[in-house]
């Protein structure tokens, strides 16, 4: 009785307080919630819209260099006569043009295979780092973190030393005897998805190693000491209790990897096709914004159902934390 | 636990590990090289660190990077804890779904999208591309990253403390100030420096909303680093990876000097 009576105190105190610092509180609860929210709603959601309306309308020699869509100048009558202009012209030209289909397909698929390459690279560092000795923990989280603190670019860049056709890579290659000509790794896939890998690890390992971290290690022992072999231990214990972990980490690599820039960019030369690279130039090179816009926009669509699955996960997840 | 280390679980950590520092150490080392060739060793020289302080235009998009970085950080930090604290402590209200979408999908969204979308609000306002607009983007895609960094603080802060505050009579905003932000203060930190970091390193979404005289560092970098790799650009970035290295060793120093005082103190007034 003596607990409910204590738990149920700080409410009883609570509504007894002056309606003033009732109001005060109430104002502070609203602006709290309000401030960071009209933000996200100024400058994130309505960019969005903005995309949207653009992409339905025609590209103009002007600066900005389209015609607008909404133009209230003349009056309500021109603001809706300015409907009767938007179409959807430039996302047939889209489909019409099989570059960017074959853009979208190529981003996907490359994206796909590298959230998997860095799944395979990532496992076992996560695990290593989930059973190392409890003391070190820390050290290995935080080295694990370090090099997601020094620039992206920096990195990417780190590797055209790397792979390029006299670069170090060859160079030690080609010194121990492996091979007799250099290997042409820049401005070929191999090098994005090297790229991928690399910038993106740290994106794996961490939910990986918090969810296997978590793990309680005696059930592998237990299927272990029942005669369980430690392989087929590993795939029905620790693989499927790690799944969440699986789960955020291949979309926190996939995604971002679908649009990437840089590294098609920078390692991938100017043959690769990839929708990032490819909005980028019609933007920069082109000055078309209303096609870019709509490259945008169905880039979006495409991911729309994994940043779902990624909003579930965090949600699923912050539950859990509680 | 340390049976269970196996030596296939430290071959791995140990090759993950020189996956990840391998290259940049090489980019370290090579930018002491004296052969303007940078993957040739010539000798050790430091001419290239020389070099680059005359390169007034790298000076100058340092300068840039470093207020754009310091401000929106700052910004996103205070925008970042407030939408942390939403996210935790308003479970209900109208809207709350799209708020936390808002929140975590600016953390996977492609950054050419957001780049693209919001220099065409900008556009679309008419504001004028320039130091201004950059650090407006970098504050709305960083102060998620700090929401994220401060909620996670948030979702195991013992709420009775706050209680016992105001049941002593606190006003709200006092107990957050006095009882609430003291506990959550190193996330909020490691959430300024990340979002500083962030910030330092963007690239696509600084060149969508920049204009002419505020390039960043990191589009000065990448314009170079197109024309060739030069040992220069090594230099440049050595030094930055230098700043963020010693800024983000001072921080886990700091962090660790706090938790072993709160350690004592604890241990002092249990025994008191």
């Amino acid at each position: 009785m003596t607990n409910i009576a204590a738990a149920a105190a700080p409410s009883t105190i609570a509504t007894a307080a002056t309606p003033l610092t009732r109001l005060a509180k109430g104002f502070v609860n609203r602006l709290v919630i309000i401030i960071p929210y009209l933000w996200l709603l100024f400058f994130f959601l309505v960019p969005f819209i903005i995309v949207f309306k653009i992409s339905l309308s025609q590209t103009a020699i002007a600066m900005p260099p389209y015609t607008p869509v909404l133009d209230f100048s003349d009056g309500v009558s021109g603001f809706f006569a300015g409907f009767r202009d938007l179409n959807f012209d430039n996302y047939t030209w889209l489909t019409q043009d099989a570059l960017y289909f074959n853009a979208y397909v190529t981003s996907l698929i490359i994206a796909g295979i590298s959230t998997i390459l860095t799944l395979i690279v990532g496992y076992p560092i996560a695990y290593g780092m989930a059973r190392a000795p409890a003391a070190i923990r820390p050290t290995l989280l935080m080295l694990v973190i370090l090099p997601f603190w020094t620039s992206f670019l920096i990195r990417v860049y780190a590797w055209i030393g790397i792979l390029k056709p006299e670069g170090l890579l060859n160079q030690v290659l080609l010194a121990t005897g492996l091979i007799s000509q250099p290997l042409v790794i820049l401005n070929t896939y191999t090098a994005i998805f090297i790229g991928i890998v690399y910038s993106y690890l740290p994106f794996m390992v961490l939910p990986l190693y918090s969810s296997l971290e978590k793990m309680d290690y005696s059930l592998v022992e237990a299927a272990q000491d029942l005669g369980c072999p430690q392989t087929s231990a590993f795939w029905k214990i620790t693989f499927p209790l790690s799944l969440p972990g699986v789960v955020a980490g291949c979309l926190l690599v996939f995604i971002p990897a679908v649009g990437e820039f840089v590294i098609p960019d920078l390692l991938g030369g100017s043959q690769t096709l990839m929708i990032g690279k490819t909005l980028w130039n019609e933007f920069f090179s082109n000055r078309d914004w209303p096609v870019s816009s709509a490259v945008a926009v169905i880039l979006l669509l495409v991911l729309t159902i994994p940043i779902m699955f990624f909003q579930q996960a965090q949600a699923k997840a912050q539950e859990q934390g509680k | 636990m340390n049976a269970t280390w196996s030596r296939f679980n430290i071959t791995s950590i140990v090759l993950g590990f020189a996956f990840l520092y391998l290259p940049i150490v090489l980019l370290i080392v090579f930018s002491f090289n004296e052969s303007k060739l940078v993957t040739v060793w010539g000798g050790f020289s430091t001419k290239w660190y020389v070099s680059l302080f005359h390169n007034q235009g790298l000076m100058d998009a340092t300068w840039v990077t470093a207020r754009v970085g310091v401000i929106s950080a700052t910004v996103a930090t205070v925008l970042g804890t407030l939408a942390a604290i939403t996210l935790t402590r308003y479970t209900r209200f109208r809207g709350r779904v799209l708020f936390s979408g808002m929140v975590f999908a600016p953390l996977v969204m492609p950054e050419v999208i957001t780049g693209l979308s919001l220099l065409l609000l900008f556009v679309a306002v008419g504001l004028d591309r320039g130091f201004l607009t950059v650090t407006l983007a970098h504050i709305t895609f960083t102060m998620c990253f700090v929401a994220v960094v401060v909620q996670s603080r948030l979702v195991t802060f013992d709420r009775s403390l706050e209680e016992a505050a105001m049941d002593l009579g606190a006003p709200p905003v006092k107990t957050f100030f006095q009882i609430t932000l003291p506990v959550i203060l190193p996330a909020i930190i490691s959430g300024w420096m990340l979002a500083f970091t962030l910030s330092l390193d963007d690239l696509v979404i600084a060149s969508f909303t920049s204009g002419p005289g505020a390039t960043t560092l990191p589009m000065k970098i990448y314009s170079q680093v197109r024309l060739g790799v030069t040992p220069e650009i090594n230099a440049a970035c050595t030094i930055l990876i230098a700043v963020v290295a010693v800024g983000v060793i001072i921080a886990s120093i700091a962090n660790k000097r706090r938790e072993m005082q709160r350690q004592l103190d604890e241990q002092a007034a249990q025994r008191g």
